[in-house]
């Protein structure tokens, strides 16, 4: 996918601008927000099970060679294929000639965010395998010719009317020639469409929540059954995990579970949570003959030991974006790239490159509320400062801003230079205002004047005022 | 240190030293108040605009400033969760590789408070003697909730408030879009959050909007006033000392 995240500036700018995408994004509040409350509200442990979610996740990524051999070892076991990519080139061409191998000209698949990390259906298209979305938001999005806007919700960014006009172009071929509107009978078509291409696929692509050690098995949650079906229909299974999914057991895997459903959509549970162990056994009513296993490092590998390893922690719940103050105002196609919001803006410049993806984490106020929701722990603000330090050290940083704050500084670690500096201001901002306490424009600062007044110094500095006050008392 | 009278190295911040100065007198007479001898060394910043703007030499060098000019002081109380944050929480980890630094930091990190927690909490100050004829709302300041988790104290100080209400601010845990730099850097994206703020705000038909961070205060009077909505916006300190004679945030002597 093309990345933008250079003008994420402008990308913001135009998003704030365009009501049909703000009407969509007032549906997160109401659908996640409220509803992750409530359910956290139910669960008095919930801050409990946080912890120990942030310490389990800890100790996988200071063992995790260990943890992904046995993963990999029990996977063979079971008669399963693991396969390892090093990047998005390894682990496209692996899942290509897979479905070469089996003559596949059809892929269904399942809500994948690595399938989107490494661009799996353009690449799988330009090699003449058509890939086929299944979880309805991304099926949605796969027909407007579009890229996820959330990691949980793909078509968040969308509102009914604009379902309604994607089916109605699409859908004549399988009959469906009039245009629905309700959300009930918009379902239903697509479930008929889906239906039959889930049939007809050679090859069922998921990704994986979690992928556990003790027994080679990799774990999927919906809520539509969509991915069920990807996975059992077709002959082969192929799941895509990035290294990290990788949980020790089944009993870890319940914990993060709990902290999953609720911190995303506030359900105690998701609808469906499917367990894959291996292809089909000679006693298995159904499932694939091969089952294969990708598992990507695509730079995660070198975050184990950095500043960045604790955003390995992510359990992709979506809870940071839904509680930011920026991504509800924006959406996710403004921060330009594959993951949004506050996960976005520490994970993708780690794999892009900080020169590529600056803009996003300075787009925060470290407001803190994707830390205090995150069911790990992760420190967000903290590794988005340490991505701007990293700008800071090589240059990267605007030169405007870097001046601005140079000149500031070297007022800053100067107290009485800077006391004088701060009385000739206060002189000066009064004398603009003019007695009415506040500017309305100001040429030097009109990211502040442009949108609010500035209110003005009440009159002498603390500092002064303080000062004479002592002269007198003494 | 005589806790009977403790000693205070108040931390005016550099936005109440230039833009408020009536809110470090608030302070000043809280304390002294409660029993506090209040003295204010020669200060600038804390550090945090160049901290969050990535410039860690800078922070550095403005954090040992401060270190060195608060640690005699039995505490140290600042008119802001962002600034007695900023101390309290990111500067012992600024001086990871400078053990002396590092332990100077902690020391001074651990008697570092926001002013009203620091009443509530550690002076155990139950009520003021101050009286305010009206209506407030309260917005709750990012830093100081969430890295200091000042959340009742200004509550249960307001709630002694003689002739006060206080009308509960939907959504007040939600940044009002200051940010420090954010709020040039993101002009846009600042003035959509202050927007919506400011419309919770004028839905509670309070009369005055208050809270614990000059940052906010001046974000949201700026973004009220541009309006041309009437509230009044106030630092909560001025109310809970009762020094509301002088024109609220961003009006002039005749305005108000």
């Amino acid at each position: 996918m093309q990345v933008t995240t250079q003008a994420f500036q402008h990308n913001a700018s135009a998003a704030l601008q365009n009501p049909a995408l703000q009407k969509a994004l007032k549906n997160i509040k109401i659908g996640f927000v409220r509803k992750r409350a409530a359910a956290v509200a139910k669960l008095p442990e919930f801050e409990a099970l946080r912890e120990a979610g942030r310490d389990l996740k800890n100790h996988v990524l200071d063992h995790l060679d260990f943890y992904l051999e046995r993963f990999a070892a029990k996977v063979t076991e079971h008669g399963g294929q693991v396969h390892w990519a090093r990047d998005a080139a390894e682990a496209n061409q692996i899942v290509l000639e897979i479905c070469r191998s089996v003559n596949a000209q059809r892929v269904t698949k399942g809500k994948s965010m690595i399938s989107e990390e490494i661009g799996l259906n353009d690449f799988l298209e330009a090699h003449g395998v058509q890939p086929v979305e299944t979880d309805l938001g991304e099926y949605i999005i796969q027909l407007r010719h579009e890229h996820p806007s959330h990691i949980i919700a793909p078509a968040v960014h969308l509102n009914r009317d604009q379902v309604a006009d994607a089916f109605q172009a699409h859908h004549a071929p399988y009959g469906f020639t009039e245009r629905r509107e309700e959300p009930r009978a918009l379902l239903d078509e697509a479930r008929q469409v889906l239906r039959q291409q889930f049939l007809q696929a050679d090859v069922g692509v998921t990704g994986a929540n979690f992928c556990i050690a003790e027994t080679g098995t990799t774990v999927i949650v919906t809520n539509e059954g969509n991915g069920d079906l990807t996975q059992i229909l077709p002959r082969v299974h192929i799941a895509l995990a990035s290294i990290e999914k990788v949980v020790p057991t089944l009993e870890d895997v319940s914990l993060l579970l709990r902290l999953l459903a609720r911190s995303a959509t506030g359900q105690e549970l998701s609808v469906y949570t499917t367990f894959s162990t291996g292809p089909r056994r000679p006693d298995d009513r159904d499932g694939p003959a091969q089952f294969h296993v990708v598992l990507l490092d695509n730079g995660r590998s070198g975050m184990i030991g950095g500043e960045f390893q604790d955003m390995l922690r992510c359990i992709r719940c979506a809870a940071c974006l839904n509680h930011c103050p920026v991504y509800s105002a924006i959406g996710g196609h403004a921060y330009g790239w594959v993951y949004p919001g506050p996960m976005g803006s520490v994970l993708t410049p780690q794999l892009i490159g900080i020169e590529t993806a600056g803009p996003l984490p300075n787009a925060s106020t470290f407001c803190g509320r994707c830390e205090e929701v995150c069911p790990v722990q992760i420190p967000l603000p903290k590794m988005m400062r340490h991505w701007r330090e990293q700008e800071f050290e090589r240059h990267l940083t605007p030169v405007a801003a870097r001046f601005g704050l140079g000149v500031w500084a070297f007022f800053a670690r100067r107290p009485r230079l800077y006391r004088q500096a701060a009385n000739l201001a206060s002189w000066l901002f009064r004398r603009l205002a003019g007695g009415k306490g506040r500017i309305s424009s100001l040429p030097l600062a009109k990211g502040w004047t442009a949108w609010r007044d500035l209110p003005t110094p009440q009159g002498r500095t603390f500092q002064q005022q303080w000062a004479a006050r002592r002269a007198h008392r003494s | 240190m005589t806790l009977s009278q403790p000693r205070i190295g108040l931390f005016a911040t550099c936005l109440v030293d230039l833009f408020r100065p009536t809110v470090g007198f608030a302070a000043v007479k809280l304390l002294e108040d409660a029993g506090c001898v209040v003295e204010v060394p020669a200060q600038t910043c804390c550090g945090q605009p160049a901290y969050n703007s990535g410039d860690r030499a800078t922070a550095q060098a403005l954090a040992r400033q401060v270190i060195a000019a608060f640690e005699g002081f039995d505490f140290v109380v600042a008119p802001s969760g962002s600034c007695g944050g900023m101390i309290r929480q990111h500067y012992p980890p600024l001086f990871e590789d400078d053990p002396d630094w590092r332990a100077r930091a902690t020391r001074l990190s651990v008697k570092t408070f926001e002013l009203t927690s620091f009443l509530t909490d550690v002076l155990k100050v139950e009520r003021v003697a101050a009286r305010y004829a009206g209506t407030a709302t309260y917005h709750d300041a990012c830093s100081g909730l969430r890295e200091l988790g000042v959340k009742t104290q200004p509550r249960r100080l307001l709630a002694t408030v003689e002739g006060l209400e206080l009308r509960e601010l939907e959504e007040s845990e939600v940044c009002c879009g200051f940010g420090g730099t954010f709020c040039v850097k993101y002009p846009e994206l600042s003035n959509r959050m202050v927007s919506d703020k400011t419309a919770r705000i004028l839905a509670t038909g309070a009369d005055v909007v208050l809270a614990g961070d000059l940052g906010c205060l001046l974000n949201i009077a700026g973004k009220l006033q541009r309006n041309g909505a009437a509230i009044k916006v106030r630092h909560v300190a001025e109310v809970l000392a009762g020094l509301t004679e002088a024109p609220a945030i961003g009006e002039s002597e005749g305005s108000g």
